[in-house]
């Protein structure tokens, strides 16, 4: 646990009920250091906005407390928290111009005219739409409105700035590109976000620190690469990137790795990283681009040999579903590069993989 | 030479082009046309020609120069300072013995009698006895038989009616009347009323549509942000009233307010009061009864309008820093507005043509420019009066619009 003075946002001991029936949120503890960019990442339903909106101030946790700064802000209302908060659809005020919206969080702050001005000027340079402060959100694209949004929630110098799925509403491309926009702003201003998402690619590419929700809970915390290379159970594996699951019996424990029995294949080694004890189910979850075609005998601890049931040509990659362990939905991703061989459907092959790629997890 | 032969073949195919577009046009338009046929033939005959009758009816009255034409024609060149020669007079006894003859001297009589009060009866007695004049000179006679002949006011009556358009219900209608010297003058109190109508209607539909407006606005505040099932349940109750007809209505309103009535009742039960209050037959009760029925139309527009303003924009008001009562006045009630022009505008366009309510209960000092139009057409037969009432209410109303549009904009309202 990091000390207090680490957590410019702590969460501690958080519950929210809607009905008095089910939890939403469930003992939620959650520190976030001063300028970092956490991502809360989950399927809808899953508490990320609640939590959020508890945050800003928009939702009363029903136990516990939040803290900003070191100080509770249970009893705040939303105005005083100086929060800036970027909206799923951007909520920016129709019967204003762009420049009326980014003056409005100065003007409620009675910031004097000139001050107002030259800030407004500044970040409307800053997403490069300062030839559009006259108009209004309706004559600007989605991606402008986007912008103007996320100005608005800067522009007052807040202390914290949330963002609810902001990048929704864009297409691919358009989020793509803001996604890196947002990532320089936090890197440019130092300001500590907390951005919700349900799109994991989105929370790779921005975060310093995912926390993937499910049910009501953090599921893990940590860090992009860790959250993809190492995922401490089941449910993050599977939301994160592609993986191959398979249902297994644990049947040796020694130490770092065990030995789990999957029926059909026999005996593989793996990590053990979220099993109870010799004799319970485990899931092993395998990511497709760590599976090595056709290995040297003897080179790896893991070999299997199968047949290729389908062949998907994705440009960069090439996607090959093949059949294995009885199991026919195990899919790999050859890079497409010199000197890989091409696969046809039908053909028998070896597969294999490293313990430390094959992580034996909770049987969910 | 082949190129120009290409562009002559490119500007065939779309002459070609324009051709077949307006084919297909013309067939969408005529199946849009004869679907909107029916009402538009309807709106013409029931709607466009009433008014455009009443328009012309407000200037032309031929009463005199049908039925007195030697007279009217024999005064086209009197001065008018002097009484006339006695060939008008000759002219006026011809036309009497007609008139009497016909069984038309009644008519002319009433039309005298509108700009001459009480000319009527001597308009029907000279006409009885000019039919026994058979010789000149009539000029004494007719004013023997009656002094009416001798005023000069008559005679510039009549000479006026030479002419079928008259301006004289519109200046009535705004307290002007000609003088006995065809000169546009104040009318006398006792029948200067109707600016004092026109300004009560103004007054009670602005005192109606801001009072709807104060009670309405917050239901519809209420009813827009209610989850949906609620708010379709008090929807309801909004609503029910729609389904009632108006006389029931304001009938209700009598039971309520009257004397010993239950508001009455209720408040001297309560010791509040010790003499009933008068709220009926009065200005309040009026007021009272034209709000309730109106509510809904005013209430809707702003409802249907507020439906639509997202609740995010009051959180991303008060997330950037804007306290409740800031970011409703700066955030959401500018974008309420549309829905309360539209309402505000429906509900005085309404008032302005209340006729029921404040005859049931009103008392005679609040009764609304229908109520003389009403009057005018049923008891007293004048169509002139009824007709510029409508007129002059009607060309008020537009010029109402018509700063309300340039206040507001009318592109900006929203109905629903």
């Amino acid at each position: 646990m990091p000390d207090a003075s680490n957590a410019f946002v702590r969460f501690s001991d958080i519950q929210k009920t809607y009905d008095g029936e089910t939890l939403v949120v469930k003992n939620l503890n959650l520190d976030i250091p001063r300028g970092e960019f956490l991502t809360m990442l989950g399927p809808s339903g899953s508490g990320k906005t609640t939590t959020l909106m508890m945050l800003a101030g928009f939702e009363v946790p029903t136990q516990g407390s939040i803290l900003l700064g070191g100080r509770s802000i249970d009893k705040l209302p939303p105005h005083k928290r100086d929060i800036g908060m970027v909206f799923q659809n951007y909520a920016l005020f129709p019967h204003m111009t762009v420049e009326e919206n980014l003056a409005f969080p100065l003007k409620v702050r009675k910031i004097g005219r000139a001050e107002a001005e030259a800030r407004v000027k500044r970040a409307l340079d800053m997403i490069r739409l300062g030839a559009h402060g006259k108009r209004r959100p309706s004559q600007l694209s989605g991606g402008q409105q986007q912008r103007v949004a996320l100005a608005r929630a800067l522009v007052f110098d807040p202390r914290l700035v949330l963002m609810d799925e902001p990048l929704g509403a864009l297409d691919k491309h358009l989020r793509e590109q803001m996604q890196l926009e947002i990532k320089h702003i936090h890197q440019d201003l130092g300001v500590t976000m907390v951005y919700v998402t349900h799109d994991q690619s989105e929370a790779l590419t921005m975060s310093d620190r995912i926390a993937v929700f499910n049910d009501g809970v953090i599921q893990q915390l940590a860090a992009p690469a860790e959250l993809y290379e190492r995922p401490q159970n089941a449910f993050v594996a599977q939301f994160i990137g592609e993986n191959n699951r398979l249902h297994g019996k644990v049947v040796a424990m020694n130490g770092a790795t065990c030995n789990v029995e999957v029926p059909g294949a026999g005996n593989v080694q793996a990590l053990a990283i979220n099993v109870e004890a010799v004799g319970r189910p485990t899931v092993l979850s395998l990511r497709p681009e760590r599976v090595k075609l056709n290995p040297t005998p003897g080179s790896l601890p893991n070999v299997f040999s199968a047949r290729v049931a389908e062949v998907i040509y994705l440009g960069d990659h090439v996607r090959t579903r093949v059949s294995v362990c009885g199991h026919d939905d195990f899919v790999i991703k050859l890079p497409n590069s010199e000197g890989v061989v091409q696969l046809e459907p039908g053909t028998a092959i070896t597969i294999g993989w490293k313990t430390e790629d094959c992580r034996a997890l909770d049987a969910s | 030479m082949a190129i120009m032969a290409v562009q002559s073949a490119s500007n065939l195919d779309g002459m070609l082009l324009r051709i077949k577009l307006q084919r297909v046009e013309r067939r969408r338009k005529l199946r849009a046309f004869t679907l909107v046929l029916p009402l538009l033939l309807l709106n013409l005959i029931a709607f466009v020609s009433p008014i455009g009758r009443m328009m012309f009816n407000a200037i032309h009255d031929d009463t005199l120069l049908t039925l007195m034409p030697r007279t009217t024609a024999a005064l086209s060149a009197w001065d008018g300072k002097d009484l006339p020669s006695e060939s008008a007079y000759a002219a006026l006894a011809e036309d009497l013995k007609q008139a009497w003859a016909q069984k038309t001297s009644g008519v002319i009589g009433t039309r005298i009698n509108y700009e001459l009060p009480g000319a009527s009866g001597e308009v029907a007695s000279s006409a009885r006895q000019a039919s026994t004049l058979s010789a000149a000179p009539y000029k004494a006679a007719l004013i023997e038989i009656s002094p009416l002949w001798g005023q000069r006011g008559v005679w510039s009556l009549l000479k006026r009616g030479h002419s079928a358009y008259t301006a004289y219900y519109l200046l009535r209608s705004v307290d002007y009347q000609y003088g006995p010297d065809s000169r546009i003058v104040a009318s006398p109190p006792e029948y200067a009323v109707f600016r004092d109508v026109f300004l009560r209607t103004l007054g009670i539909s602005v005192g109606v549509t801001a009072a709807t407006l104060l009670l309405g606005f917050p239901v519809a505040y209420l009813l827009a942000r209610l989850p949906l099932m609620t708010s379709n349940m008090l929807m309801i109750m909004v609503v029910l009233p729609f389904w009632t007809s108006g006389l029931v209505r304001t009938t209700a309103w009598v039971i309520l307010l009257q004397e010993h009535g239950l508001i009455n009742d209720m408040l001297m039960a309560l010791h509040i009061i010790s003499q009933p209050a008068a709220l009926i037959y009065n200005r309040i009760g009026t007021v009272i009864t034209m709000t309730y029925i109106q509510l809904p139309f005013t209430l809707l527009p702003i409802y249907s309008v507020m439906k639509t303003i997202s609740p995010s924009y009051i959180r991303a008001a008060r997330s950037l820093g804007a306290g409740p009562f800031y970011a409703f006045w700066k955030v959401y009630f500018p974008q309420s507005l549309p829905g309360i022009a539209a309402g505000c505008l429906l509900t005085f366009i309404v008032c302005l043509g209340y006729y029921l309510t404040p005859a049931l209960v009103g008392g005679p000092r609040d009764q609304m420019v229908a109520s003389f139009v009403a009057y005018y057409t049923n008891e007293e037969l004048n169509w002139g009066m009824a007709s510029a009432l409508g007129a002059i209410l009607l060309a008020a109303t537009l010029l109402l619009y018509y700063v309300y549009n340039k206040l507001v904009g009318v592109d900006q309202l929203k109905l629903g």
